[in-house]
């Protein structure tokens, strides 16, 4: 049935920690190994060893550099910032890829708000993917079905593993504690207080999906400037005012025969 | 978005098919006429043809039947429940005007607005995508209905000048809904301009308050199902050509056709330019059709950086 339910009893979902997160990727293997062998059919690799490899991931960990606008530049360092972001389904309240799904092979649980795919019913058209604005969908080339992250609905419930490992995968494998697991409904949960202890947002609440998962921002740093010794960092807005002795001649030197060569140019 | 041909072949061949079948059944012309003996078994192979290109994109089609289950939500699941049921109406009045030379007023009356629905079907499942801020509009649903009425006006004249040899004033009407449609798709397509509508780097990362966001490092080296399906974009200078192209096959030539035709009418010049508008607005009504999605930007481009994904 894919119209979705009014209210669920849990949201389990994820947060996810920008600040901490040093892009290794290993929840985005973990994933692909549980995944290729628990729900569903196997996660499949188009040419996994030939010459344009491709395959379906449920998870994916994307690098992006921000350079605040009025950043400060000192020597060759900029203040701008790397932030890899890792993700994955978010498990929204108005998930589009469930409602616009024919077959009713895309649901949404009422018990604790997972957004699945019943694969024997998928007819892989793919507009769930189109719907989904977080690129959460992926096709499987090799079964025919859409793909995406269960949140490891077969381990949390799962009696026969440790309690320990009742987790997503990824969320057990992350070396840097950068991907947190819990009811997202319930305020008292260490996940919601987490998210409100470092202020989580939701990604692009402008497509109206309203998203389980929340992520939580890079933590503030201090500026260049304030981290360099005081006296130093008074000069060194411009490189050349810190160059002296034999650096300050090669660049005057040079900056002289640059701009000669621009006059004989131009 | 990647155009598949299953999709671009579907939507224009059955849009064609359901306006031939709408203006057939609302009794403009003499059901006992071998022009609309000719029209509903066209307008029924259109609609059929449509119908099964679009299921060769399914990746597991042996699953195609339960689309019919999801209608409460789902405009595809709508739009294949209308799709069916529009056969039955329009087979009865085929059946009639082809072996009976008769037709059944209100029946013609349903059929038409059936048809019309599912048009109404396909366009929305395109125009209720928030992703993609192109489609986003009322102006996608509006020109999939003014073409298909377009498309089908056009046709019908062919068919008319052919069996009957002259097919009168018709041209002049196919000529108005066609400027009136192209009038539509005119205002759809400055909506480019909007590129991803509210949706940007910064709010797709969250960064905005840290500053400019750009992608340092993709997450995977080669094409996925994702940039595949999602990131097909046409260089810009190819995109304007095209555009041209299919304002002069499907606007201006069967346009210029239409009125000669119309000026012209009981000649044998009049029915060539019949068919001369209806080949070109058909093969243009292609090009405008595949324009629709390779214009089309999808919010999770932003992921890759945008640009990024021309290479891709
Ligand atoms: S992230 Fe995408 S796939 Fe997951 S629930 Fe939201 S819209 Fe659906
Ligand atoms: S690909 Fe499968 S799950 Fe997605 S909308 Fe189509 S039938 Fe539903």
């Amino acid at each position: 049935m894919t119209s979705l339910p009014a209210t669920t009893n849990k949201k389990l979902g994820l947060v996810i920690d920008l600040d901490t997160c040093v892009g290794c990727h290993a929840c985005v293997i973990a994933c692909k190994e549980w995944n290729t062998g628990g729900y569903g059919n196997a996660l499949s690799d188009q040419q996994p060893y030939g010459a344009n490899p491709s395959g379906s991931f449920l998870n994916r960990i994307h690098t992006f550099e921000v350079v605040p606008e009025d950043g400060q530049v000192i020597d060759q360092s900029t203040e701008a910032r790397v932030v890899h972001f890792p993700k994955s389904c978010l498990h929204c309240e108005d998930a589009p890829c469930v409602t616009v799904c024919p077959t009713g092979a895309s649901y949404k649980r009422q018990e604790d708000g997972i957004v699945l795919v019943d694969e024997n019913k998928c007819m892989g058209c793919g507009l769930c993917a189109w719907s989904c604005a977080y690129g959460a969908r992926e096709m499987d080339l090799a079964a025919g079905v859409m793909k995406k992250c269960t949140l490891c609905v077969d381990r949390i419930y799962n009696d026969s593993l440790l309690e320990i490992d009742r987790i997503p995968s990824c969320v057990r494998t992350c070396p840097a504690g950068a991907r947190h697991f819990g009811d997202l409904g319930d305020p008292n949960s260490d996940i919601s207080k987490l998210v409100e202890e470092r202020g989580g947002f939701d990604l692009m609440p402008e497509q109206g999906n309203s998203p389980t998962n929340k992520y939580l921002p890079p933590r503030n740093r201090e500026s260049l400037a304030a981290t360099l010794p005081q006296d130093e960092a008074e000069t060194t807005k411009d490189i050349t005012k810190t160059a002296d002795g034999f650096f300050g001649w090669v660049d005057k030197t040079l900056t002289k025969l640059g701009s000669e060569n621009n006059q004989g140019e131009s | 978005m990647h155009p598949a041909y299953s999709v671009i072949v579907f939507t224009t061949f059955s849009g064609t098919g359901y306006g031939l079948a709408a203006l057939l059944g609302l009794g403009f012309i003499d059901p006992s006429m071998m022009s609309v003996k000719a029209g509903y078994f066209l307008a029924l192979a259109l609609i059929s043809i449509g119908l099964l290109s679009s299921t060769l994109h399914l990746a597991n089609p042996k699953n195609a039947i339960r689309a019919f289950s999801q209608w409460r939500s789902s405009w595809l699941s709508r739009e294949g429940v209308l799709a069916i049921l529009t056969y039955v109406p329009i087979t009865i009045l085929a059946f009639l005007s082809i072996f009976m030379d008769s037709s059944i007023g209100w029946l013609g009356i349903v059929a038409a607005v059936l048809a019309m629905l599912t048009v109404f079907s396909t366009s929305m499942i395109y125009g209720s995508l928030r992703t993609i801020s192109l489609w986003n509009t009322w102006l996608t649903p509006a020109s999939y209905l003014a073409f298909s009425i377009a498309s089908g006006a056009v046709v019908l004249n062919v068919l008319v000048a052919v069996f009957e040899g002259n097919s009168g004033n018709i041209p002049q009407y196919a000529l108005l809904v066609l400027v009136a449609a192209w009038l539509i798709k005119w205002f759809w397509n400055r909506r480019q301009s909007e590129g991803y509508g509210k949706s940007s780097m910064e709010t797709a990362t969250g960064l905005g308050h840290l500053g400019k966001v750009r992608l340092l490092e993709r997450p995977h080296m080669m094409a996925n199902y994702l940039t595949r399906e999602m990131g097909f974009r046409v260089a810009r200078k190819h995109a304007s050509m095209l555009w041209n192209i299919t304002i002069v096959l499907a606007l201006i030539i069967p346009a210029v056709s239409l009125a000669l035709a119309f000026a012209m009418q009981g000649s044998m010049t009049a029915v060539l330019l019949s068919v001369i508008a209806a080949l070109c607005h058909l093969i243009g009504m292609l090009v405008e059709r595949w324009l629709f999605f390779a214009k089309a930007k999808h919010a999770v481009s932003l992921y890759y950086g945008d640009e990024a994904l021309d290479a891709a």
